[in-house]
């Protein structure tokens, strides 16, 4: 899936979760996040793993950018699609509305 | 120098199927020694503790280890991801509930064709029926599936076919790669090796059902690299991010690497005698082509030099007895002829269709020990893919 089409599906309304097959570490040897994947490893810094974490296929886009408002002092709602639409046009997460 | 990220364990090479891309070496009696369960065990916990994220396990056919629950519930508790990469054969309804239960997190399914007929042949063995239930089986038991189609000159027409089977098995994901003639491969080159138009044919279809299918399947194609200008950035690199330890422990920096350390007379790095941190830091064969201090012209001036390391050592070991040659594929490449050849043979006009593949040759019956082999502490202690994105706090 190409990135404008991943945008326009990840609107505030858009419920994200990681993909069935994709699972979030911590790993302690490296210091650093990981998506997992059966051939793909992602790499991620903690702000996006604190995303990745509230992708509960329940919260919607807005809902995980007023709860990173909570956390952090600088959320840009801009950053946090984008960053959900790479991984949807990568298959690693999934979307649903309603 | 980095961690590896990911380690493809080969755990038997003993199979049930008897394709004739098989990769693995031509003389598989050679690696029936293989590591015991607890030696395993011990491999993983030194992968994880050097930085490992993902396990492949693979073979062979891992499903004829009688042991494969207890290791993937083993890796499974030392937070490793496991992939497991099967022909299906062996994965009762039972042991699928076992392994789900152990934690094991994916499941690479191996088909042969869409057909019954053709994916038997191809397989050497009836199995497409039962790799039918086993698609079933794991789906319903929750698993995400991935198939797994090896793409060469019998098959490759077949292709539309082959998704619309991926579909209605309601796959998530279906790798569609041509053939890598290493091992047993090697030998069928000239009748693996597909025309221009067959690919021609191929990439038309692929890039409709990508359209069609963007939402509800991830598709996965890779041609031969054969028929590209410049060679595919192999392992991302000689012991860069990946490594595999086959069945009797030797650990290698490439799934292909067996003849290649032979051949140029380097000591195996052998998990019995040495740390997994010591083989990745400091093994001569992990060594050798290790960065670029090791690449000939034109690969040393090459400006794409970080792009694809000079391409695949195993393949110009292959090709030209040398593994420290600039990969064949490779246009620029002082041997691209041998190449030139192959695709001219896979093109000409009178070449009759269809055609035969040597069967690969079964392993005699594995020699497992039953005892842990102490080990003779010498040292200190992840396509991974080239879509790894890396987001720098």
């Amino acid at each position: 899936m190409r990135l404008t089409r991943a945008m326009e599906i990840v609107d505030a309304t858009a419920r994200p979760r990681l993909s069935p097959h994709v699972r979030l570490v911590f790993n302690a040897a490296r210091g650093e996040y990981a998506l997992l994947s059966p051939e793909t490893i992602w790499t991620i810094n903690a702000t996006g793993a604190a995303i990745v974490e509230l992708c509960d296929a329940t919260r919607t886009l807005a809902e995980i950018e007023a709860e990173l408002r909570g956390q952090y002092d600088q959320v840009a709602y801009g950053d946090i699609q984008r960053f959900v639409a790479g991984l949807v046009t990568k298959h690693g997460m999934e979307v649903k509305h309603g | 120098m980095d961690r590896p990220y990911g380690l493809l364990a080969e755990l038997t090479y003993a199979c049930p199927l008897k394709c004739g891309y098989c990769s693995n070496p031509l003389q598989l009696d050679d690696y029936r020694d293989e590591l015991s369960t607890e030696e395993w065990k011990r491999v993983f916990a030194e992968a994880a503790e050097l930085g490992v994220l993902q396990l492949h396990l693979s073979g062979g056919e891992p499903l004829q280890r009688h042991d494969i629950v207890e290791l993937v519930r083993s890796a499974n508790q030392l937070g490793l991801y496991t992939n497991l990469i099967t022909s299906g054969l062996g994965l009762s309804r039972r042991r699928a509930a076992e392994l789900r239960e152990a934690g094991l997190d994916h499941v690479q399914l191996s088909i042969q064709s869409d057909e019954r007929s053709l994916s038997d042949d191809i397989a050497g063995t009836p199995s497409f029926a039962r790799k039918q239930i086993v698609a079933q089986q794991v789906k319903d038991l929750g698993w995400p599936l991935t198939l797994n189609v090896v793409l060469h000159r019998l098959n490759i027409d077949r292709i539309g076919g082959i998704i619309a089977m991926a579909e209605a098995m309601h796959a998530d994901r279906i790798e569609l790669a041509n053939t890598q003639y290493a091992g047993w491969a090697g030998l069928n080159l000239p009748e693996l090796l597909p025309s221009r138009e067959q690919l021609n044919h191929a990439e038309v279809v692929v890039r409709e059902a990508r359209e069609r299918l963007a939402e509800s399947m991830e598709i996965i194609y890779v041609v031969p690299d054969y028929y590209s200008k410049y060679p595919k950035p192999c392992m991302d690199g000689w012991a860069s991010r990946q490594f595999t330890v086959v069945p009797n422990g030797d650990a290698l920096p490439c799934p292909a690497a067996h003849e290649l350390a032979l051949g140029h007379g380097l000591p195996a790095a052998n998990v019995r005698e040495h740390s997994l941190g010591w083989i990745w830091e400091q093994a001569p064969l992990f060594q050798q082509f290790r960065g670029d201090s090791w690449m000939p012209d034109p690969c040393r001036s090459c400006d794409r030099k970080e792009i694809d390391f000079g391409g695949c050592r195993c393949q110009a070991f292959a090709l030209t007895g040398d593994a420290a040659r600039t990969d064949p594929v490779c246009h620029l490449s002082p041997d691209h002829g041998l190449i030139e050849a192959a695709v001219a043979t896979a093109n000409d006009p009178s070449r009759p269709a269809g055609g035969t593949l040597i069967p690969r040759m079964a392993m005699g019956r594995p020699n497992r020990a039953t005892n842990v082999t102490p080990r003779r502490t010498t040292g200190i202690p992840v396509q991974l893919s080239p879509t790894i994105l890396r987001e720098k706090a």
